[in-house]
């Protein structure tokens, strides 16, 4: 196990990222070294490119992209943009919430072509719309599959009706 | 009559006997048991002494088609058309729980045994199982192989039921994705 008490929860980027995002940057904690900062749906494609493309911080490659389903928490889900610098050797999380109606964000595969496939996945997983996407469509399940399986209300052993009652 | 009787019995026996020990198997590995698999291919537990270790990586060449592994929704045509390529006679093991009865994924993603897709003759459970269980499978297969009676006649004639819509398997998929696919300027060159 690493040890963990060793990692101050010390602000390192917060203050650089709040300096030149401003009023964009909702919220942000730092836990253990991990700094987030959160940002309403809206500005996420504005704020990544700003992230992206400021020399000091300098956040070229987006690591992951993901969605967390909250419920019955509102806004319902979340979705996590994890971003790295390889040449500075830092990482920031950047978190969108969305709301369960029609929930939808504009799509960053405009700023890096990775995010088309993840966006994919959220898509298939969540049921989010990536507004924007050049080619959403299921990347895991197959086409006519129902519903959106990591979506917590999706019954963990709902069998889909093309596939019949045993499978 | 009874003189034909004696020699078709002991033309079975024979025809057991030779095709119990001459199992080619197709590994048709997708997940964590396939571990297992390597460890019972291997010098240490050495299927090879019960004649059927010599995997062959086509369906055409093999008789003994070993499902290793988590089958999910979007292989189980594979595994189905991998099952028709074979020629008779053709034996299938369910090697895992997974395969057996689709373990604990009891969830959108999984086929809740493979017995849904193919026919099954041995079933092997555990998670997954030990070398031993699978010897111990692989003898009661050549045990039921040695029973059969069908001589040289085709063993199996039923054809399987279609696959529902979600299985439906798509010959031409592959090709459509390579020619329809959208690619970005200058990403001919790594094709
Ligand atoms: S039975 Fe267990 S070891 Fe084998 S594939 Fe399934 S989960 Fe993996």
């Amino acid at each position: 196990m690493p040890n963990t008490t060793a990692l101050p929860s010390v602000e390192r980027l917060l203050p650089q990222v709040r300096e030149l995002l401003g009023p964009k940057v909702l919220a942000s904690h730092c836990h253990r070294g991990d700094e987030t900062i959160l940002v309403a749906p809206g500005e996420i494609v504005s704020v990544l490119a700003a992230l992206r493309d400021d020399k000091g911080l300098d956040f070229d490659t987006l690591m992951d992209l993901c969605a967390v389903d909250h419920l019955p928490r509102r806004p319902r889900f979340e979705v996590v943009y994890h971003l790295v610098s390889l040449a500075k050797r830092q990482r920031l999380r950047v978190k969108v919430p969305v709301e369960e109606k029609s929930p939808s964000v504009p799509t960053v595969s405009g700023l890096w072509p990775g995010a088309d496939w993840f966006e994919r996945e959220a898509w298939d997983m969540y049921g989010i719309v990536f507004e924007g996407h050049p080619d959403l469509r299921r990347l895991l399940m197959y086409e006519q599959f129902e519903g959106h399986p990591l979506r917590r209300d999706y019954p963990v052993n709902r069998r889909q009706p093309l596939i019949g009652p045993r499978n | 009559m009874g003189v034909l009787n004696a020699f078709t019995s002991k033309t079975d026996a024979l025809i057991g006997w030779g095709r119990k020990y001459s199992l080619f198997n197709y590994p048709f590995v997708t997940a964590c048991c396939g571990m297992e698999f390597m460890a019972l291919a291997g010098a240490h537990y050495d299927l090879d002494r019960f004649g059927a270790a010599f995997p062959r990586f086509t369906p055409r060449q093999s008789d003994l088609l070993m499902v290793v592994g988590t089958v999910s929704h979007k292989i189980a045509p594979v595994l189905r058309r991998i099952y028709e390529q074979m020629t008779e006679p053709k034996w299938v093991v369910a090697f895992g729980v997974c395969t057996c009865t689709g373990g604990f994924y009891d969830n959108y993603a999984t086929v809740q045994g493979i017995d849904t897709i193919v026919p099954v003759d041995v079933y092997i459970p555990g998670c997954p199982p030990r070398p031993e269980m699978v010897l111990d499978g692989i003898m009661k297969l050549q045990e039921k192989i040695q029973q059969e009676k069908a001589g040289l006649l085709v063993r199996r004639t039923e054809v399987l039921p279609e696959l529902p819509v979600p299985y439906t398997n798509r010959p031409d998929f592959a090709r459509a994705i390579a020619e329809n696919a959208p690619r970005r300027p200058g990403a001919e060159g790594g094709r």
